[in-house]
């Protein structure tokens, strides 16, 4: 009846060795999740080696770039250090920036963090102003990276244009007009334009869809047509006088509260699905994201989305490139980091990633993947990025801006939209949010 | 066995205890395995040095290591929490006092997380406890197959975390989930997993228990088949069905062995972080929007390294330091209760 023998004892040692293994294994898999792999840039054999610390899909890699300029400068070799959630990878700069050790030779920035880096970093990265022509970038995008005094501490690589990625099919079954150039004068100028199509299409939705992803996103959408967010021009927190947040808010907040979002978060899982579901019939697309949803939408979205122009021009994401004070090889990164900035190489990443450029130069040049174009219908998406792009406004950021973002549209606009608080109740719980983010 | 240095020592001591030497002193010092004492002598000066410090040599290393990874950062933390310090500005240290802490205690946000800490942490451990009793009960057996069906426990615990919470996530998810999907099928209302506090609760308890009841179960196992056969015999020759030997036998052999899996689950679970962090998807570390499944873990990850002040995260990680601490001293008592009563 009992199997306690000898054999099936020292199977017993073998699993629990076993267990043991694989959960240091695990460990130390686990550690690397983040797909980061270091490396200390060291020059042997007369090789430099350039490393470059990324998050996310930069698209440089993807587009050729690195082997192209390998080729041109043989005595450089190029390594990407990938990370690829942003809130992992942040942290983990700053701490290295600061110890002045363990940087790489160039740092991304992103958008949401670039404040911070310009207004505690700045003394850590080098002064890329003198080296490049700054009138090749649009103004803000230059007015974000550089200091007080007139340091600028990073170069703009993509900047991040909205419009609105539509359903084409989905539309139609709801009777609602399908032109792209007739939808966006239907909402032009207004988010509450955009909220009022919604209610349109919600009386004839076609079974199952939402008309769109969820409510955070028209906030941020919306956000991003406005200069004043969460800071005044003089470092102060406004968050809860600014009149861009309310607008912002207010728009959010009527699709919260009236069935038409499928209540779902940006970037999770259940979101992907929807993509390739059909879950809704509109999500406010930057020009980064039309990968994103061509990706995740497959086939059977092909051919079914179009792209037309946002209620207001506004700007959702972007990054910069630094180079950090601590990097051992100075003068190849700033180098590099010119290279990969100029016009002609951002054209080449939007060819490639749809990444938008940040320097006006390159937009007559753009092409898009022709697999892109017949995704969206044979949209006009660089004629409608670039429009975009063009009047976007300067927008003010500051030091806590992501995590002050995240009390708002994580804790206040969720708990409307998917557990029926009031719009009151809602921001009563972001605003105590923010204070213990602010510390006050 | 004797090491070859042993061996050596031996013979270099009996050469020098050769003439003249107490034999009796010779004799006692061999029964102990230690040479005969040459006075003076380089050789057994070493040797009893060698023995005396090579214990310390060989766990220096655990030692060294657990004071730079352990200590220090422990000790650090202490310093680091009576400052106001921010991730951007790690230099610039201002001196806070208790400031943190008194922070820490009048903010809902820290009791709640210690609350859903102490909730999710009953949930997961006592099912998972108990079932894994259970199912080491019948691994017992004599099965067909039973390596196989042991290795199978085991699978859940090798998965890496990332990868089994990614897949709780699309089952709990709210629109299209497979377990919404079965509850429609027995006319249950959809329920937002995520977002209802028992809901998330309950689903990251799931994944908990997913993966540590195999693990738990081998453990038990382990110790079940160290119970002699003997007692089961006699049992069964006084009468005692299954169900009786399995009360009366198997639970009070194994007490010791549920007494450290109870430890080890508690201090687990005190630590709950990155099932919960992956669970809440992309900003994770809230716990929900109204912080419904954030763990102290979780509390002190957002603190320090999303928000970036790291002076409260280290009153955090002092304070469930000290959480712990109380822990491990009621399971002590409770230990030595048992014991006594024994």
């Amino acid at each position: 009846m009992r199997t306690s023998t000898r054999g099936s004892r020292r199977l017993m040692a073998l699993a629990a060795v076993a267990a043991l293994t694989t959960g240091l294994l695990a460990g130390c898999a686990e550690d690397s999740d983040d797909g980061s792999s270091d490396s200390d840039g060291g020059s042997g054999g007369g090789k430099t080696t350039l490393t470059i610390g990324t998050f996310g899909v930069f698209g440089y890699k993807q587009a050729g770039l690195y082997d192209e300029y390998m080729k041109q400068n043989p005595d450089v070799t190029i390594k990407e250090n990938v990370t690829t959630r942003t809130d992992v990878y942040w942290p983990k700069t700053l701490t290295r920036l600061q110890a002045g050790s363990g940087t790489d030779d160039i740092q991304a920035i992103e958008v949401g963090n670039i404040a911070e880096a310009v207004q505690t970093q700045g003394d850590k990265f080098v002064d890329l102003g003198k080296d490049v022509d700054k009138s090749q970038w649009l103004d803000w995008k230059t007015a974000q990276g550089t200091t007080k005094d007139g340091k600028t501490i990073a170069l703009g690589t993509d900047i991040g244009p909205m419009a609105i990625c539509y359903r084409k099919d989905l539309f139609k079954e709801a009777g609602l007009e399908t032109d792209r150039a007739k939808l966006a004068e239907q909402w032009k100028g207004d988010w509450s334009k955009y909220v009022g199509v919604g209610k349109d299409y919600m009386k004839k939705a076609p079974k199952g869809t939402k008309f769109v992803d969820s409510a955070s996103s028209v906030y941020n959408a919306a956000l991003g047509g406005e200069s004043e967010r969460y800071y005044d021009k003089d470092g102060n927190v406004v968050w809860d006088k600014s009149a861009g947040v309310k607008k912002a808010w207010d728009a959010s907040m009527e699709v919260a509260t009236s069935d038409m979002s499928a209540k779902l978060k940006q970037f999770d899982k259940p979101w992907d699905q929807a993509f390739a579901n059909g879950g809704f019939a509109t999500v406010a697309c930057p020009a980064w994201m039309l990968g994103y949803i061509q990706e995740k939408s497959g086939d059977s979205g092909k051919g079914k989305w179009d792209v037309a122009a946002a209620p207001t021009a506004a700007n959702w994401g972007g990054s910069f490139i630094g180079v950090p004070t601590a990097g051992k090889h100075q003068k190849e990164a700033i180098a590099l980091a010119k290279w990969l900035t100029a016009p002609e190489q951002q054209a080449k990443v939007f060819a490639k990633q749809a990444s938008f450029p940040s320097t006006p130069s390159a937009y007559a040049s753009l092409k898009p993947q022709a697999a892109t174009t017949t995704f969206f219908s044979d949209a006009p998406i660089t004629q409608i990025f670039s429009d975009s792009a063009k009047t976007i406004p300067t927008q003010i950021f500051g030091v806590k801006d992501q995590p002050i973002n995240t009390a708002i549209s994580d804790i206040g606009i969720l708990q409307v939209e998917q557990k029926g608080k009031t719009p009151d109740q809602g921001w009563d719980a972001a605003s105590k949010e923010i204070k213990d983010v602010l510390g006050q | 066995m004797t090491s070859s240095k042993q061996a050596l020592a031996h013979s270099a001591s009996s050469a020098d205890a050769a003439p003249g030497s107490q034999p009796g002193a010779a004799r006692r010092a061999h029964g102990r395995g230690t040479p005969p004492p040459g006075p003076g002598s380089w050789r057994s000066r070493l040797y009893r040095w060698d023995m005396k410090a090579s214990p310390y040599a060989f766990i220096a290393p655990f030692f060294i290591f657990f004071g730079a990874f352990g200590l220090v950062p422990l000790l650090y933390t202490a310093w680091y929490s009576l400052h106001n310090v921010q991730l951007s500005n790690l230099d610039q240290q201002t001196w806070v006092g208790l400031d943190n802490y008194e922070n820490l205690l009048s903010s809902d946000f820290f009791w709640g997380a210690l609350q859903n800490t102490f909730t999710i942490g009953v949930i997961s451990t006592v099912p998972q406890l108990v079932m894994a009793i259970g199912i080491a009960h019948l691994l017992n057996y004599k099965l067909r197959g039973s390596t196989m069906w042991r290795v199978v426990m085991l699978t859940p615990y090798a998965t890496s975390v990332a990868a089994a919470t990614l897949v709780f996530v699309l089952l709990y998810s709210w629109d299209g989930g497979m377990i919404n999907w079965l509850l429609h099928f027995v006319g249950v209302d959809p329920v937002n997993w995520r977002e209802s506090t028992w809901g998330s609760q309950f689903a990251v308890s799931s994944i908990v228990i997913w993966r540590w009841t195999g693990y738990n179960a081998l453990i038990y196992l382990a110790a079940m088949q160290a119970i002699p056969a003997d007692l089961y015999e006699s049992a069964s020759l006084d009468g005692a069905n299954r169900w009786q030997q399995f009360r009366h036998v198997t639970i009070p052999m194994l007490r010791p062995t549920i007494l450290f899996t109870v430890v080890v689950s508690t201090i687990g679970a005190t630590q709950l972080f990155g099932e919960p962090l992956l669970f809440g998807g992309v900003s994770g570390s809230k716990g929900g929007s109204e912080h419904q499944y954030q763990t102290l873990g979780l509390y002190m990850y957002d603190q320090g390294w999303i928000i970036g002040n790291l002076g409260k995260a280290s009153a955090i990680a002092w304070t469930m330091f000290l959480i712990l601490l109380i822990v491990a001293a009621v399971n002590l008592l409770i230990t030595r209760r048992l014991r006594k009563s024994r």
